[in-house]
C-alpha cells in the first residue's frame, strides 16, 4: 500500500476514475459538484473586503457569492494539502520557479515567467468567471452532467488554448 | 430509501461539517491530480500542444465516471443535477480568454492549488496573484458586462438530454462509449 502511494505517477485512468468517484461523493454528500473557480472569486472579494471595508459586500457580483469561506474555498485548501501530501511522499516535492519546458524556449529568466504566470492567471481568473466555470466546474462537473453550457465552454477553454500554446511555442512542436 | 434522504438531508444542511467534506473532498482531488501528473506545466502545455494526451485521458476517465454515477444517484432519488446556466456570451467568449490564461500559465483553477502544494513557485506567485486578480477585476466588471455580454445568446441551465427530449441513460450510454472509444484510439495512436 505505501509503496503505491509512493509512486511518482498513477495511471491517468485510475487517477480519472477515482476523481469521477470524488465527484459522485460530492453530489451525494454535498449535492455539489465539484468545481475550483468561485473560490477565488470569494477569496478576492475577502482581500478587496479586507482592504476597503464591508462595502466591498454591495458589489452586484458579492451578493451572488457572498466574500466567505464555504465549501469551495475549502475544497481548494485541501486541493494544496493533498497535492502537497503526494508530491511529499514520492520525494518529487521541490521549489521551481520555471519549468525546464518554459526556460527551453524562453529562457531561465524568473522575472518572465513569474510575469506570465500573472498575466495568464489574471485572464485564467477573468475568464473563467465570465464562463460561469473552470476546467473542473466545467470541464469535469458539467459535462458529466451533460449541461449545454459546460460542453461549449470546455470547447471554447481547448481552442482557446490550443492556439495560444502554439503560437507561443511554434504549431507542431 | 427515505431514511436514508433524511439522513442525507441533516448531513447537508450541516454547515460545519458541510466544510469539513469540502477539504476531505479537496484533499483527495489535489492528491489524485499531483499523481496524475497534470499539476505539472509541461503536461498541460503538452495537451495544449496535441503531444501528450495524460490531460485528456484524466479528465475522460473522470467524466465518464462520473457520468455514470451521478446519474445512477439521480435515477435512484439520491441526488439533482445542478448544470450552469450558460450563453453564446459568456460560456463562449468565457471559454475562449479562460483558454488563453490556460496556455500561458500552463495550469488551471484546480491544477494551480495542486502546483502550489508541489512547489511550484511560479504558480504560487505568479498565477495564485493573477487568478485572484482576473477574478476580482470580473466581479468589477459584472454589472456592465451582463448587461451587455452575458446574456447574448442565452439558452439557460439545460442539458443535452433535455434539448434532445430523451431519457438521459440514451444520452449518457452513447457518451460513455464514444469517450471509450476516443481513449482507445488515442492509446492506439500510441499518444
Amino acid at each position: 500500500m505505501l509503496d503505491y502511494l509512493e509512486m511518482d505517477l498513477w495511471s491517468p485512468y485510475l487517477v480519472g476514475a477515482g476523481i469521477g468517484i470524488l465527484e459522485v461523493l460530492a453530489f451525494l454528500l454535498s449535492e455539489k459538484p465539484i468545481g475550483c473557480s468561485t473560490a477565488f472569486s470569494r477569496t478576492s472579494g475577502m482581500i478587496e473586503k479586507a482592504v476597503r471595508g464591508p462595502r466591498v459586500r454591495e458589489k452586484a457580483y458579492y451578493r451572488k457569492f457572498e466574500p466567505v469561506v464555504d465549501w469551495e474555498v475549502m475544497l481548494v485548501a485541501g486541493i494544496v494539502i493533498g497535492a502537497f501530501l503526494s508530491a511529499g511522499l514520492s520525494g518529487s516535492f521541490r521549489p521551481e520557479t520555471v519549468p525546464a519546458m518554459w526556460a527551453a524556449r524562453f529562457g531561465p529568466e524568473p522575472f518572465l515567467r513569474i510575469a506570465a504566470a500573472f498575466v495568464g492567471g489574471a485572464l485564467l481568473g477573468l475568464g473563467a468567471r465570465w464562463a460561469g466555470g473552470c476546467t473542473s466546474g466545467h470541464g469535469i462537473s458539467g459535462t458529466l452532467q451533460l449541461a449545454a453550457s459546460s460542453w461549449l465552454a470546455v470547447a471554447c477553454f481547448f481552442i482557446g488554448g490550443i492556439a495560444t500554446a502554439m503560437i507561443l511555442f511554434g504549431a507542431g512542436v | 430509501m427515505e431514511v436514508m434522504n433524511s439522513m442525507l438531508e441533516d448531513l447537508r444542511s450541516n454547515g460545519r461539517v458541510q466544510l469539513v467534506i469540502g477539504l476531505f473532498i479537496g484533499v483527495g482531488f489535489g492528491f489524485l491530480l499531483q499523481k496524475g501528473g497534470v499539476t505539472r506545466y509541461e503536461v498541460i502545455v503538452g495537451q495544449l500542444l496535441l503531444a501528450d494526451f495524460t490531460v485528456f485521458k484524466v479528465m475522460a476517465s473522470a467524466v465518464i465516471t462520473g457520468m455514470i454515477g451521478v446519474h445512477l444517484l439521480k435515477s435512484l432519488g439520491l441526488a439533482s443535477l445542478h448544470p450552469k446556466p450558460g450563453s453564446f456570451g459568456s460560456s463562449a467568449l468565457g471559454g475562449l480568454i479562460f483558454g488563453v490564461g490556460f496556455a500561458l500559465l500552463g495550469y488551471c483553477p484546480g491544477t494551480i492549488a495542486g502546483a502550489v502544494g508541489q512547489g511550484s513557485i511560479d504558480a504560487l506567485v505568479g498565477g495564485f496573484c493573477g487568478v485572484l486578480l482576473g477574478a476580482g477585476l470580473f466581479a468589477g466588471i459584472y454589472p456592465r458586462l451582463e448587461e451587455k455580454v452575458l446574456r447574448r445568446g442565452e439558452f439557460g441551465d439545460v442539458t443535452l438530454p433535455e434539448i434532445l427530449g430523451m431519457n438521459s441513460w440514451l444520452v449518457v450510454i452513447p457518451a460513455v462509449l464514444v469517450l471509450i472509444g476516443l481513449l482507445l484510439w488515442i492509446e492506439e495512436m500510441g499518444l
